[in-house]
């Protein structure tokens, strides 16, 4: 990651992330196991995986909200802003949270606290952080309502969590975590638990915030449709590991491995004549027992020997686009087993 | 002769009664409203409400309510002993003091005795559960044992020690031990709640957030375990209530010539078939006072159920 004079430095840069869970006895759960990747200012990356693939665990350890028996791995590296967030201590790292990184979730109801009405939560977020008075930090409550769409703001903020409908909690939710105008927002499923009418507003409403504040944005997901509408570059992970990482457009049109190939296979698409979707064999493997070698391997229909027995890198596909899958060095074997794996779906 | 502080205190019962029932008309979506509300409209509680209004106010008054002086002994041969009659409502004891007088003082004293004694057990009780719950590991597991321990020394015999041996004990002590005895109950709900507060969206949100240690604490999980504490405080003061009578009765308690409601049962216990109005009248306030507070508390349990929020 050195500088070439034009690329701008990244706002976080995430080294050899691991994070596992020492759950006693000899079992270690390898939730996230080597990550890296980096985030620029500006962009949107989207993580993509299904359930268990470590996306969630990836974006707790980057503010270091695992707790125990989880443990970000010593050799991990963390950088934001110029800083290595894991040699931070605790004061130093909590006047990061919500403030320079800010973290919205997927459910806005168990999120936010029932005996405060939302105006007080989010003035909360402003106390913490900067010497604001109570009336200071309440009229920057509604000011943030307000901006993030939600009607008549000034009464909105005495009401509470359970008064609210799912989208405003939501709004409200990303009310609390702009409130400080952060560098980066990790939005982790943020839109999961929504109506699908109101997931495109909520989505719409993060672009126009991030065109606005100027922020970054992790968008963690497990829907390909979301990641299609908002990222600009995509990490894909499989297995506690990015299994491949691409411009969004690449991905789509021309994703290399065998995952994301099932994953978009997975997904309904305008004039598709499918009548049913394909699925990904199988599910994803234990985190206390990866499968030897590639971890895809036992649900991939390309696999062969080399795959069982030998750890795939990260290939060089294109520009940005890297995939850790062996058929980039024998990419004779896609044709091979094209025709056998290209026959199953359409039974 | 008091008939206008009689007045007085009923009419600021009502008025103080009237406010609450008030308070729960606003529409606000604030749980605490809502739960006042949902209280208010359960008639036995709210009844059992303002019967403890009642007699706190009855309490906080006794000076200018009652009679006579409560350790006054007028005659102690002609007066002693009078069944209930105008002048004396509840009648008058062997000492001829005028039962109605101590029964209004014994409330003062038995009421402070029982609501500060469970001010102290809630306070110790809720920041050890706390502070188990939300540390959580090893510390956890030796501080219940610890509670364990704790719980399975009998509270009675232990206090009846404590005070036989440390005689004539006084009422600051007295609140304490029952307090520093009491809040085993009150720790194990505070914890329970707490565990599972900790694990909630809302506190890794918080945390995200940039929150400490000590806001979450302080903002998200102990607003959100208030209403187990309240309802275990409602219930626990009916308990304490018992306690003191009991000790009292055994002449341990509160000492004589003080009055409390445990120990005028014990003034009367001997000649109970002829001299009924003795221990009678105390115990009826014991009895009335303990219901109330056990009705309270099971309509704030209702009352205070999360639950019934969305409803």
């Amino acid at each position: 990651m050195t500088s070439s004079p034009s690329a701008s430095a990244p706002l976080l840069s995430i080294r050899d992330l691991s994070t596992w869970f020492h759950t006693g006895g000899r079992s270690v759960s390898r939730a996230v196991d080597g990550v890296s990747f980096d985030v620029m200012p500006h962009e949107t990356v989207g993580l993509v995986g299904e359930s268990g693939c470590g996306k969630s665990v990836t974006s707790l350890s980057i503010l270091r909200l695992i707790e125990r028996p989880g443990r970000i791995e010593p050799g991990s590296r963390i950088d934001f802003e110029g800083r290595d967030l894991l040699s931070l201590d605790d004061r130093a790292i909590r006047a990061i949270r919500g403030n320079r990184i800010s973290m919205i979730f997927q459910e806005p109801m168990t999120s936010l606290n029932p005996v405060f009405n939302v105006g007080d939560q989010i003035a909360e977020v402003a106390r913490v952080h900067s010497r604001a008075s109570r009336r200071e930090a309440w009229e920057r409550a509604v000011d943030m309502l307000q901006q993030v769409g939600v009607p008549a703001p000034a009464d909105r903020a005495r009401e509470y969590p359970h008064q609210l409908s799912g989208g405003l909690r939501q709004r409200a939710m990303i009310a609390m975590a702009l409130m400080m105008h952060p560098a980066l927002l990790i939005a982790d499923e943020p839109t999961t638990a929504l109506d699908v009418t109101i997931q495109a507003q909520i989505l719409e409403l993060l672009a126009e915030l991030q065109a606005r504040v100027g922020m970054s944005i992790l968008l963690i997901t497990h829907d390909l449709g979301v990641i299609a509408e908002s990222a600009t570059r995509v990490l894909v992970m499989y297995a506690g590991q990015i299994v491949e990482e691409a411009p969004v457009r690449t991905l789509f049109d021309a994703a290399h491995h065998p995952y994301t190939e099932g994953l978009l296979s997975a997904m309904p698409r305008l004039g598709d004549r499918r009548e049913r979707l394909t699925v990904i064999p199988g599910t994803v493997p234990s985190p206390t027992q990866w499968p030897a070698g590639c971890r895809f391997h036992d649900r991939c229909a390309y696999a062969w020997e080399r795959c069982r027995t030998q750890v795939p890198p990260l290939y060089q596909i294109g520009a940005g686009h890297v995939s850790r899958c062996h058929l980039a060095a024998e990419p004779a074997r896609r044709q091979a087993s094209g025709a056998a794996a290209g026959a199953a779906p359409a039974s | 002769m008091h008939t206008l502080t009689w007045i007085a205190a009923a009419v600021l019962t009502t008025l103080v009664c009237g406010a609450i029932a008030r308070a729960g008309d606003g529409d606000s979506g604030s749980p605490w409203r809502i739960a006042l509300t949902r209280l208010r409209d359960n008639h036995t509680a709210f009844a059992a409400l303002c019967v403890i209004v009642a007699l706190l106010i009855v309490a906080a008054l006794a000076p200018w309510l009652a009679p006579y002086s409560p350790i006054a002994q007028p005659d102690i041969v002609k007066l002693k002993n009078l069944p209930p009659s105008l002048a004396h409502p509840f009648g008058t004891d062997f000492a001829s003091r005028d039962v109605f007088s101590r029964a209004l003082y014994g409330a003062r004293v038995s009421l402070s005795v029982a609501l500060l004694a469970i001010v102290v057990s809630a306070s110790v009780g809720t920041a050890y559960g706390a502070i188990a719950g939300y540390v959580g590991g090893r510390i956890d597991t030796i501080m219940m044992r610890l509670i364990d321990a704790g719980l399975s020394v009998p509270r009675i015999l232990l206090l009846i020690a404590v005070l036989a041996l440390w005689a004539p004990v006084p009422l600051p002590v007295l609140v304490l031990l029952l307090g520093l005895t009491g809040w085993f109950g009150v720790s194990r709900v505070v914890r329970a709640q707490v565990l599972s507060l900790r694990e909630r969206d809302m506190v890794v949100a918080a945390r995200a957030l940039g929150a400490s240690d000590r806001e979450i604490l302080w903002r998200h999980i102990l607003p959100n375990v208030l209403s187990p504490i309240i309802v275990s405080i409602t219930l626990g003061i009916a308990n304490v209530l018992i306690v003191e009578a009991g000790l009292s009765y055994l002449g341990v308690g509160v000492r004589p010539p003080s009055a409390s409601w445990g120990n005028m049962i014990l003034d009367g216990a001997d000649e109970i078939a002829s001299l009924w109005w003795i221990s009678t009248f105390p115990g009826l306030a014991i009895v009335v006072t303990v219901m109330a507070f056990n009705l309270l508390g099971d309509g704030l349990r209702d009352a205070l159920d999360p639950r019934q929020v969305d409803g």
